[in-house]
């Protein structure tokens, strides 16, 4: 079995990090409502998409 | 290389998948609109078309084909009976899908999938009917589709003020 001879530094344990990273959801606002949703999604908050699909009675 | 490999298999063996759309299709018909995951959703375009183009062709052996595939004979019939009016103009495409999002327990992104154009009130009458009459039969109307749950009738429209 191979074994790591050396033991990594901190900066190479960091560096190895930096790709760990998470980014924030998009977010867009409700023209119907002015709420914060996510984009090509349902309003949560009052229940349209594109002005007409009233589909889902809000909460 | 997946040269002409379309579809999703969702971790299902081929038989399970079958019976998932069939179950699927079947309330979508029922229901008129239904909610479910994505890919399921986009899955189900396929299969729901399917099923209208059989619908307005019309013809004994395209409703027994048809019935392969739903596991309710009176939402056949019924879907029979209103596609040339419901669908004619429409060359494909009888589905809509709408994202709702992430779904709580398991934030699987989920969809609302509605068959366009109007169903007629008449037709939902029968339905209600339909569903009593079942209702009293027992265990047989007890079926819920494995995913999909019909959507809430959804009241009235109405936005709330604004928060």
């Amino acid at each position: 079995m191979p074994l790591p001879k050396h033991r990594h530094s901190r900066q190479r344990r960091d560096k190895r990090r930096t790709h760990d990273k998470i980014t924030a959801p998009k977010v867009v606002f409700c023209p119907q409502c002015k709420e914060a949703k996510m984009p090509h999604r349902i309003c949560p908050n009052c229940g349209t998409y594109k002005g007409r699909s009233v589909i889902e009675a809000k909460e | 290389m997946r040269h002409r490999n379309a579809g999703l298999k969702l971790n299902r063996d081929a038989a399970h998948r079958d019976a998932l759309f069939r179950n699927l299709v079947t309330a979508l018909f029922e229901y008129g609109k239904i909610r479910t995951t994505d890919a399921k959703a986009k899955e189900l375009r396929g299969w729901a078309d399917h099923m209208v183009t059989l619908a307005k062709r019309g013809d004994l052996h395209a409703r027994r084909q048809a019935m392969a595939v739903m596991r309710k004979k009176d939402i056949v019939h019924r879907l029979f009976a209103e596609a040339a009016e419901r669908f004619g103009q429409v060359a494909g495409g009888y589905t809509r899908i709408t994202k709702i999002g992430p779904r709580p327990g398991d934030k699987a992104p989920v969809s609302l999938v509605e068959l366009i154009g109007e169903a007629k009130e008449e037709k939902r009458e029968k339905r209600r009917t339909g569903f009593a009459g079942r209702k009293k039969a027992g265990k047989a109307g007890k079926k819920a589709a494995t995913e999909s749950k019909a959507a809430a009738p959804a009241p009235e429209s109405a936005p709330e003020t604004p928060a």
